[in-house]
């Protein structure tokens, strides 16, 4: 849902004009795709059995079931990538709306509970309805997310402080560790701790073609609607009063992007478990690049946001093969320090 | 302080005090009674008390002696421990939300035993008494490095940066142990995994032996210090005009905060929310005087393992619920209530 803002709501926002760079933003956008690719091939080559990028190449422009290594790349290593990709993707671009919407430095859907409400939700079907099909589990996945948001910042409204960054962090936390233990609970009573365990910390092995079939859908549409939304949640950044004042209907752009905050995040953690920190760092790296234009800081996201999982996966598998490091302590590494330096700045400037 | 100076309502408050102390004692008897008769062998009280006097068959000294008991006396003696630690926390901090495992102090010490656990695999060769040391050397660094994080000049701490530090670098260590629990074999992994959740594991006396002696010396310390502690919660205006050397004071406190967490985390594991919970409570039940409130948070802080422990024994069965995460089931809440009546 677009919402004009007519020529002068255009001329007010010449601050914002200064602060954003476009040329900037298409340098980046082409960088990163180039990067994108560059690694995914990069990926699909790397592994147990290593496998030229020529032979990747053919194998995905001329696929023969014949050989082994296209059967390999075509069965195991593609889904595979690909899964990472876009979970990174949808990660980063919920993070960016939701920094863009609430104005909150730290909004990240790791840290602000929805991964870990969807992640819950996913161990109680698996739990107590193993044989749902995929389709219904991610619908499940996304009332998780909305269940862990909700209850997040519920406290936070009902605080005497108000609903500020920090306060709603440490909420955050709080739900992570009481879903998380709810989860672990339910894991350990029916005892399928042993699948669960792996895919909590992270991990896009198990990433099939109907997966990302059933998911590709969902995310298309969410993405489009991000974009669209886009320049309404840059309104949205630049306070409340100052987009209604432009004649923005606040409360339609706000629903709509928490359906796709939801949606995004439903859907990554459906894949790859409850991955933190892709959100909080990707939307501010490319908000250094690109400036405050969200149209930019979205679709930078997305590519960028793919390409750390990307790397962080392809990473995971070399460091200590045949095991694999889950991703999601990967992630974290970059990602504690990342916000540790956020906090330490305030959660003040956005 | 003697009686004779106190008025009849200090009298009575007093008095009031040592029923709750009491109530609270019984209270642990009669979970310990009924958790002595939880699992897969029922005994009856009756034949618990006979087995307790000496009266019982071989079986039934086994299972009480060797397995139940000492789990029961591990699960009090870590909520004490932890209980303890988080007071002292919330006291030198004054900070209503602090807790050795929102903090991360815990999930140092775990990352330490871990280490070790990691580098020299064979578990059976791991001498327990080593356990306590090791953690309280994981939790000390990580506490002083957490506190360097969140500390700013002009500012000094602020409750909500320590907190989100904390929490920060809990995250990390834990992705640490994420990644060190890949290379260990499968056996050990399910035991690292089960500690990791906070399970009292170690039903063996061994452990309990490990444990006492940190116990037996830091409590009475942090007792002896109450009159510090209900100085420093005054302010620290006040307190240096009383004469405190506040910053020795509080950094002994702390170092046996860390010390008590340490140790008690090395023989239970990730178990939070204990220092968190134990004492509001018992500030609810004793008021804020440190000379009632310590031992008050020590019953509760043992009651509440206790009967996490026994809960997740005992519906659960055959299956096992850790300890720790029936207490993050009760703990996580009480935080978002205290957290939503926190003011900046």
């Amino acid at each position: 849902m677009t919402t004009s803002t007519g020529v002068g709501g255009l001329r007010d926002l010449d601050e914002l004009q200064k602060r954003s760079h476009p040329v900037r933003g298409v340098v980046a956008l082409i960088v990163g795709v180039i990067g994108l690719i560059l690694s995914i091939g990069l990926s699909i080559s790397l592994g147990a059995a290593d496998i030229s990028l020529r032979t990747v190449w053919t194998a995905i422009i001329h696929f023969s079931p014949d050989l082994t290594t296209h059967q390999i790349i075509h069965d195991i290593r593609l889904p595979r990538v690909l899964g990472a990709a876009l979970v990174g993707a949808c990660f980063a671009v919920a993070g960016a709306i939701m920094q863009g919407m609430t104005r909150n430095p730290l909004a990240d859907s790791g840290l602000l509970g929805l991964n870990s409400g969807a992640a819950f939700m996913l161990a109680i079907c698996f739990a107590f309805f193993p044989d749902l099909s995929y389709m219904y589990m991610i619908l499940w996945s996304f009332v998780g997310a909305g269940l862990g948001v909700a209850i997040v910042y519920g406290v936070g409204s009902l605080s005497k402080g108000g609903l500020t960054p920090m306060r709603l962090v440490l909420a955050g936390a709080a739900v992570s560790a009481l879903l998380g233990a709810l989860g672990e609970g339910v894991a350990l009573y029916y005892r399928i701790g042993q699948d669960l365990a792996f895919w909590y910390a992270g991990g896009v092995s198990g990433t099939k073609w109907y997966h990302l079939q059933i998911l590709s859908p969902w995310i298309l549409a969410a993405m489009i609607g991000a974009l669209i939304l886009s320049r309404s949640i840059t309104l949205l950044s630049l306070g409340e009063e100052i987009a209604i004042g432009l004649g923005q209907r606040t409360n339609v752009v706000k629903i709509g992007g928490i359906i796709i905050v939801l949606v995004l995040a439903g859907a990554a953690v459906s894949v790859v478990g409850a991955v933190g920190f892709v959100g909080l760092i990707v939307p501010h790296l490319t908000r250094y690049i690109v400036g405050h234009d969200y149209r930019w800081i979205i679709s930078c996201s997305f590519i960028y946001g793919a390409l750390l999982v990307v790397l962080a996966d392809l990473v995971a598998r070399m460091i200590n093969p045949p095991y694999e490091t889950p991703i999601g302590a990967l992630i974290a590494f970059i990602g504690v320090p990342f916000f540790l330096y956020l906090a330490r700045k305030g959660g003040k400037e956005l | 302080m003697s009686n004779s100076f106190l008025t009849p309502t200090q009298q009575k408050s007093k008095k009031k005090n040592y029923l709750i102390l009491g109530t609270l004692t019984l209270l642990i008897v009669i979970t310990f009674v009924i958790s002595m008769n939880t699992g897969v062998i029922k005994l009856t009280p009756i034949e618990v008390l006979r087995t307790i006097f000496g009266q019982g068959d071989a079986q039934q000294q086994l299972i009480l002696f060797e397995f139940r008991l000492p789990r029961i006396v591990l699960a009090v003696l870590v909520g004490m421990g932890l209980a303890i630690s988080g007071a002292i926390l919330q006291g030198i901090s004054k900070n209503a939300l602090a807790d050795p495992g929102i903090l991360g102090i815990n999930a140092g010490a775990g990352l330490a035993v871990m280490l070790y656990i990691s580098f020299f695999p064979s578990t059976k060769a791991v001498p327990v008494y080593l356990l306590p040391v090791l953690a309280f050397v994981g939790s000390g660094i990580t506490a002083i490095l957490i506190y360097t994080l969140a500390y700013r000049r002009h500012e000094g701490i602020t409750p909500m940066r320590l907190l989100l530090t904390g929490i920060a670098v809990a995250a990390g260590i834990s992705s640490a142990m994420i990644v060190l629990t890949l290379r260990l074999s499968p056996e050990n992994y399910q035991f690292v995994a089960t500690w990791l959740a906070g399970s009292i594991w170690g039903s063996n006396w061994k452990f309990v032996v490990s444990l006492l002696p940190w116990l037996l010396i830091l409590l009475p310390f942090v007792y002896s210090k109450s009159r510090v502690l209900n100085v420093l919660n005054l302010g620290e205006i006040t307190a240096v005009g009383l004469g405190a050397s506040i910053e020795r004071e509080r950094r002994w406190l702390l170092a046996a905060s860390v010390g008590l967490a340490g140790a008690s985390v090395s023989v239970s594991g990730g178990i939070g929310f204990v220092g968190l919970i134990a004492p509001h409570l018992a500030r609810q039940l004793v008021g804020a005087k440190h000379q009632f409130l310590l031992p008050t948070t020590a019953l509760l802080g043992g009651l509440l393992v206790l009967l996490a422990d026994t809960i997740g024994r005992s519906i659960f069965e055959p299956s096992e619920i850790p300890a720790g995460i029936v207490v993050a089931i009760v703990g996580a809440p009480y935080f978002l209530y205290l957290l939503a009546r926190l003011k900046e």
